[in-house]
């Protein structure tokens, strides 16, 4: 029971900071609605015995991705920059009609691929160290090895995409200067 | 304890918002914000189904989910760094050279 | 036996790369050290080859190289191998000497043209796409040699390009020949078809090639015919031989090279190493004995009225090949390859000669405008005549011994007839009189030469003369090689090709042919000597027209006159062709590109780039730009997807 109501707690502030996240104008509130909904996430995958991708989450969702997020925020000076123009209120009507038609057609996918005597009931028992660091590892170094050392492949191109992105050429200096 | 099927459709439900979000906000860092959220959607539903069929395998795709979205993020806000330092704004509505 | 044979065509190819690539760069000096050095490197190369096949036993006279797989594609599987068996041994012996000797002479001919480099250019990858074509041991690979040469050949007759003639006849030669190889493509492509392989090995087995042709049957008869009209291009047979006499627009040693010794005689090699084959297709054989006749005839009809020295020379060539494939017809390959080898000899050795005639004569080919050089180029004088004694089948010089065999091959053999030795006989009495008039006409009577012409009239250089020695000594004694029974040789030529010569091995019984040979032993004599004398007679007119007596030859001409138009218009064959093949060809040109190509398939094409281009504008706003634009079409896709999953699922 006290499950049930944690799972309910969490998963309404998971959601309704997500809504909040893309209604703001201040991107600055949005990062931080956004924190508030992977915390509230970060939850629920403790409560899917996900210890430590749980940890991970928080670690480097809010700890290293957002904090980026605030970092350019803060570097390109962003207030709540007003875009003027609203949007007709039939386009915006029509986007959320869609969304929500996408996430019917969702659950209906989800009710007709998965099993509904697993879906419908509480998984079964496992074992105690189930998610835990060691488990979790294990398979990390042992069967995924090479995809593994493929993503550090893979992040070591997005560093030299970035710098490369972001740099200023030296053309661009002089006219600066 | 807490059936399967409500982690999934509390992914669904975020996967939706996050959609929601990448459609209908103009400013480009929270489009970036609303990608990232779907991936979490994601990230949720393969939690959930790696404890249904009690395999750990679903953590190691997570953690390697996380590897992309880190390098996702890193890409765009370089992106957007590019495209404010060009065009003063993150108005996504204004870079429309595509048309021309 | 495996051997590195690929050192034959290297040193060439070699020289070709290095007098191409640093064309301009280097002196002549360097550049015909280069050029002659790579030829005379791959005839001692073919030397020692030969020499290692014949340290072999008869019947194991086979030396293999596979150099590299080319085409592995399924069961076609093509390689770059070559193969020396006694009839590619003569070949390369034959192209490898005579090249050598032809680019020492090209050393003074060409001295003081200003395409020096790249006539040696040419000349080296000329030889070595022609020792490509004898060596390979696929059709495929020689279809490139035989590509290779007639590129060359282009090249080399088009030598002189700022010359409209010249130019135009580079361009005849090469589409009369892509006619040619048209035909032989298609029929290695039957080949290929029945037997499974390009290879001689397998295709030209005669245990795989009765399993899968019938004798005489449909199928062997169309292969062997297209191959034959890629050899009546190729060696300027009826009716594809019209090339051949304009190719003397290139310069003279390339004639004598390309256009007399080796190039033309592909189209021999190539049926006399599909033997097999053809002796399977009687019905083709008997087309190319009447060919090669016909061929042997005419040509050395028009040969009797031309009056420039090359082109009497050329028809004279056509008339020569004619007579190799008259040899080839009647089954007698060996006796084909035999007048290959010896007309080789003298007719390079003519073709040098009239070079050096015209290098004194300074351009002039008129042979109107000659006469008297006798005494002023001894050496030219003496070589040629051996020459024409030899073609003429003078007794004891090398035409005669192949020659003759030839014409007692059409009488006695299974596959000739009394006709064909009949129309060869006029022919050989036909070239001693054209021969004998160009002599006379040259060397004898009055000097007809303006008085500035006449002063520099010199003999040439050493370095053209020597070749022009050693291919007269060639002359001579290159028949004895062949010497047949009946003199009391033993014709250890025949003897040599035979282990090539499988088709006839397979059909003619041995015991047979040792018969007939033993019962027509007299018959024989008294053609040979029927022959000669025939010869003789003819020379003894061409004297008395061209010497003794030459207000009868314009008699003659006068009285004749139609006859002589014609002749001299060299039957008008080059004006049939025109009105019939090539005006027709040029006006369905015109049409398909005014009517066809102007208004059906340019305005089809602009028509549908119109009718898209009106489509795009009117789809153009779905364009806006706006990236959530983008992105909501691509969730509704989505959505839609998922639908379909989800109704049909």
């Amino acid at each position: 029971m006290l499950d049930l109501i944690i799972f309910y707690f969490a998963a309404v502030i998971a959601v309704g900071a997500a809504v909040m996240m893309i209604m703001q104008r201040n991107p600055v509130a949005s990062v931080l609605y956004l924190v508030v909904s992977l915390v509230a996430q970060a939850i629920l995958y403790v409560q899917l015995n996900a210890l430590f991708v749980g940890a991970l989450l928080i670690i480097i969702y809010t700890g290293a991705i957002l904090v980026l997020f605030l970092f350019v925020i803060m570097l390109l000076n962003l207030r709540g920059e007003h875009f003027g123009g609203k949007q007709s209120r039939m386009g915006r009507a029509s986007k959320i009609a869609i969304t929500v038609i996408l996430f019917a057609e969702m659950v209906a996918i989800f009710k007709q691929v998965a099993i509904p005597e697993r879906i419908g009931t509480q998984a079964a028992a496992v074992a105690e160290d189930f998610g835990s660091v060691e488990m979790v590892a294990s398979h990390l170094f042992k069967e995924y090895l090479y995809p593994f050392e493929l993503t550090s492949i893979l992040l070591l191109v997005a560093i030299v995409g970035a710098v490369v992105l972001a740099k200023r050429d030296k053309t661009e200096k002089m006219e600066d200067a | 304890m807490i059936p399967i099927g409500h982690f999934l459709i509390l992914s669904a439900m975020l996967f939706a918002v996050g959609a929601a979000g990448v459609i209908i906000s103009r400013n480009l860092l929270i489009m970036l914000m609303s990608i990232e959220l779907m991936l979490n959607a994601a990230n949720l539903a393969i939690i959930a189904f790696s404890r249904m069929n009690n395999i750990v395998d679903g953590h190691v795709f997570v953690f390697i989910v996380f590897a992309v979205a880190a390098a996702e993020a890193a890409v765009g806000l370089a992106i957007i760094i590019m495209i404010f330092r060009n065009r003063e704004s993150i108005n996504a509505d204004n870079f429309s050279l595509l048309k021309r | 036996m495996e051997q590195p044979l690929y050192l034959i065509p290297l040193f060439p190819l070699i020289g070709f790369l290095l007098n191409g690539l640093l064309l301009g760069r280097l002196g002549k000096k360097t550049i015909s050290f280069i050029a002659c050095t790579s030829v005379g490197l791959s005839f001692l190369f073919g030397l020692k080859f030969f020499f290692d096949l014949l340290s072999l036993p008869d019947t194991a006279r086979i030396i293999e190289n596979v150099f590299f797989t080319w085409i592995p594609a399924g069961q076609f599987h093509v390689n770059v191998a070559f193969l020396l068996d006694p009839l590619s041994a003569v070949m390369v012996l034959v192209v490898s000497g005579v090249s050598f000797i032809i680019h020492i002479y090209s050393i003074g001919y060409m001295h003081d043209d200003a395409g020096y480099g790249r006539y040696f250019t040419y000349l080296n990858l000329f030889v070595f796409s022609m020792l490509m074509l004898v060596l390979a041991d696929n059709y495929l690979l020689m279809f490139v040699g035989w590509e290779g040469v007639g590129l060359c050949s282009y090249l080399l007759i088009g030598f002189w390009f700022e010359k409209k003639s010249a130019s135009d006849a580079g361009k005849k030669a090469f589409i009369v020949n892509r006619i040619g190889d048209f035909g032989f493509l298609l029929g290695m492509f039957i080949i290929f078809w029945q037997t499974g392989s390009l290879d001689f090995k397998t295709a030209l087995d005669p245990a795989v090639a009765h399993s899968v042709f019938a004798v005489g049957g449909g199928m062997i008869t169309a292969a062997t015919l297209l191959m034959f009209l890629g050899a009546t291009g190729k060696s300027a047979q009826i009716p594809l031989y019209v090339w051949l006499p304009d190719a003397m627009e290139g310069p003279t040693p390339v004639s004598a090279l390309i256009h007399a010794a080796t190039m033309v005689t592909a189209g021999v090699y190539m049926i006399a190493r599909s033997n097999v084959l053809y002796m399977m297709a009687p019905a083709t054989m008997a087309v190319v004995a009447i060919v090669g006749v016909a061929t042997a005839i005419f040509a050395g009809s028009i040969a009797l009225a031309q009056n420039d020295i090359k082109r009497v020379l050329a028809y004279s060539t056509v008339s020569q090949l004619g007579y190799m494939f008259t040899a080839c017809g009647v089954a007698a390959f060996s006796a084909g390859i035999f007048h290959l080898m010896t007309h080789a000899f003298f007719k390079a050795l003519l073709f040098l000669g009239s070079g050096s005639v015209i290098h004194a004569m300074a351009g002039q080919q008129d042979m109107r405008y000659m006469g008297g050089l006798k005494k002023r180029m001894p050496i030219t004088f003496w070589t040629f005549l051996i020459a024409t004694l030899a073609i003429t089948g003078i007794p004891g010089l090398s035409g005669f011994f192949s020659k003759d065999e030839i014409l007692w091959k059409s009488f006695s053999s299974d596959y000739g007839s009394i006709w064909i030795w009949l129309i060869g006989l006029i022919t050989a009495g036909m070239t001693a009189f054209y021969m004998f008039r160009l002599v006379f006409l040259t060397f004898y009577g009055e000097e007809r030469m303006d008085s500035h012409t006449r002063e520099h009239l010199h003999e040439s250089p050493k370095v053209m003369t020597v070749p022009l020695s050693i291919l007269a000594v060639l002359s001579v004694i290159g028949g004895y090689v062949g010497i047949p029974h009946i003199l009391g040789g033993d014709n250890r030529f025949e003897k040599f090709l035979e282990p090539v010569m499988k088709g006839v091995h397979h059909s003619v019984e041995g015991e047979h042919a040792l018969a007939s040979a033993a019962h027509n032993g007299s018959t024989e004599l008294i053609l040979m000597v029927g022959s000669v004398v025939l010869v003789a007679v003819f020379i003894y007119l061409a004297y008395h027209f061209y010497i003794k007596n030459i207000a009868a030859a314009g008699k003659l001409r006068q009285r004749f006159s139609g006859l002589h138009k014609i002749i001299y218009g060299k039957y008008f064959v080059d004006e049939l062709y025109n009105a019939v093949i090539v005006q027709p060809l040029v006006v369905g040109s015109k049409f398909l590109w005014k009517i066809f190509d102007v208004l059906i398939i340019d305005g089809f094409i602009n028509g549908m780039a119109v009718i898209i281009g009106d489509m795009s504008t009117g789809l153009r706003p779905a364009q806006s730009g706006i990236l959530r634009t983008y992105t909501t079409i691509f969730l509704v896709g989505v959505i839609v997807i998922l639908g379909i999953v989800l109704i049909f699922g």
